[in-house]
């Protein structure tokens, strides 16, 4: 009995240790951050101008740059994941080779992004290069665009494996519903299973695009560190993560750091309410 | 003198390489309910599924043997095309959850492709409401989702959805078997007035439900047709011990 009480003790501490350790993450951001909030206020949000020099900040490009590459790559992951989950949930009949399909797709996920990052830069840019030159566009290679290839393949797997396991359980009499009414095989995906499962498949991209919103090596290895505005989806530019890993080591003055952790603030509660928006809608799914 | 619709030949079938019908050899007269009887296992519901072709989606299965609709062999035409004459209704009641009520009814042609002008599907609509007995429940409620309704008017509203499809053949694999005993009296009631417009098979192994409604009954017996008879004479003076057996509550 004593033994019960004093580890259900232990649990409870470490539980509360997590709501803590989260908390605490927030509340030191939201503290470090107080300088900058007070120098800039909102207009933080709407000034072009990063200039550590003069000691004026302001978050827009990074806003935009994270904004192009999450969505540009939410839109190439799109067709390829989708595909994958009908693929996975409904093409294939054997359980156990989708299964295993399905491993291998999320092991995508567990690849460093160090490494996506490196083929990134090594393979896919010198590629963008050449296809740039072909474009007749200033062949930089890095950039927006490559990217937001890279976040892509990167968040292919969060979407793909939430979405087969949605599709997945799309009751058996429904689907036969429609095939005892005369439906093909194709017209029954597209009308019944696919509006059926279609907020499970909402709730998978939108974790998704979480996922790339806050990504930061491999981004910060291809995007081109530069701290304009973008002025195509072709040019280099910067992401909220980015600049973090990029400049923070340069932060000498308490601003610079103030201004870097506002950012960061930024971003932690942007991918929270993504997150939780997303987890909303899978567990009202089923889960 | 019966008519006869739907003519089953020596037909088997198998899930790999369990055999769950044996040699069964059946006549479905037009405009009339015929029953298919039997315990849990015995191959009913997989003799309706060979009907309209259902069989055929699960793995492994197959079939031998021959199943003619108006003389025509059903496994030498389309699959979609044999589905929209030959209907069917579930166990579970199964309306598209994310479909209107209205939508629902018309879903087969929705589903297909097969457009209609507005006049056409309010006609369809309407028709096949009034036939299954919902029309005076739904006629204010027509978009809203199907999936508010009571247990036993999404059943009757998927009787309406395969009655949409004026087919020859409507088959009712144990319709009332998620209902409660009003919304059962309700959907029998309804079995004996579609008599007119439709041919039914209905199965079940609900024997006082097979009395209530069907004028023809088959026995089946672990994947063997029994018995098949006019309802009446069968269960008055069943010709097969099994059947006898079955009757009295001693197997089943």
């Amino acid at each position: 009995m004593r033994k019960d009480k004093v580890f259900k003790i232990i649990l409870l501490l470490s539980g509360f240790l997590i709501v803590a350790l989260l908390s605490g993450i927030f509340l030191s951001l939201v503290f470090s951050s107080i300088p900058s909030i007070k120098e800039f206020g909102i207009n933080f949000l709407f000034s072009k101008d990063w200039d550590p020099v003069n000691n004026k900040f302001g978050a827009l490009p990074f806003l935009i740059g994270t904004l192009l590459t999450s969505v540009i790559s939410l839109l190439i992951s799109i067709p390829f994941s989708l595909s994958i989950s009908i693929f996975l949930s409904e093409i294939l009949k054997n359980k156990l080779i989708s299964n295993i399909f399905q491993t291998f797709v999320e092991l995508i996920a567990g690849i460093p992004s160090v490494i996506v990052g490196l083929w990134g830069l090594f393979i896919l840019a010198p590629f963008m290069r050449t296809l740039q030159l072909k474009l007749g566009i200033q062949p930089i290679g890095v950039g927006i665009f490559t990217a937001s290839i890279i976040l892509s393949i990167m968040i292919i797997p969060y979407s793909a494996s939430i979405g087969k396991e949605v599709i997945s359980m799309v009751p058996t009499e429904v689907k036969e519903g429609a095939i005892s009414l005369g439906a093909t095989e194709f017209e029954t995906l597209k009308s019944v299973t696919l509006p059926f499962s279609f907020n499970g498949i909402f709730a998978g991209f939108l974790l998704s695009f979480g996922r790339a919103f806050g990504e930061t090596m491999a981004v910060t290895m291809v995007i081109g560190n530069s701290n304009k505005i973008p002025d195509s989806i072709f040019s280099p530019g910067q992401t909220m993560a980015s600049l973090i890993a990029n400049e923070f080591t340069e932060a000498t003055t308490k601003l610079y750091t103030s201004s870097l952790i506002e950012i960061g603030l930024i971003l932690f509660i942007v991918s929270m309410l993504i997150n939780i928006l997303g987890r909303l809608i899978i567990r009202r799914f089923k889960f | 003198m019966e008519n006869i619709i739907l003519k089953i030949i020596n037909l088997n079938a198998y899930y790999g390489n369990q055999k769950v019908l044996k040699n069964v050899d059946l006549e479905i007269y037009e405009n009339r309910v015929t029953t298919i009887l039997g315990p849990s296992g015995c191959g009913k519901t997989t003799l309706i599924r060979c009907i309209n072709r259902l069989h055929e989606l699960s793995p492994g299965a197959r079939i031998e043997g021959q199943i003619l609709l108006k003389g025509e062999d059903l496994y030498q035409i389309e699959p979609m095309i044999v589905r929209q004459k030959i209907g069917m209704v579930f166990q579970k009641p199964n309306p598209f959850p994310t479909m209107t009520i209205y939508d629902n009814v018309i879903a087969g042609y929705i589903l297909s492709g097969i457009k209609l002008s507005k006049e056409e599907k309010d006609k369809i609509v309407e028709e096949s409401l009034i036939k299954s007995g919902l029309w005076d429940e739904v006629k204010e409620n027509l978009f809203k989702k199907g999936t508010f309704l009571s247990g036993g008017q999404q059943q009757r509203l998927c009787i309406a959805r395969a009655l949409a499809m004026k087919p020859e053949i409507l088959l009712l694999d144990e319709p009332t078997s998620a209902l409660d005993p009003v919304a059962t009296s309700v959907i029998e009631e309804l079995i004996i007035e579609l008599k007119k417009s439709v041919t039914t098979v209905l199965v079940t192994h609900n024997i006082g439900q097979a009395g209530r409604v069907s004028d023809y009954t088959a026995f089946f017996y672990l994947g063997e047709l029994v018995e098949f008879g006019k309802t009446t004479e069968m269960f008055t003076v069943p010709k097969s011990k099994k059947t006898e057996e079955y009757l009295i509550g001693k197997i089943g």
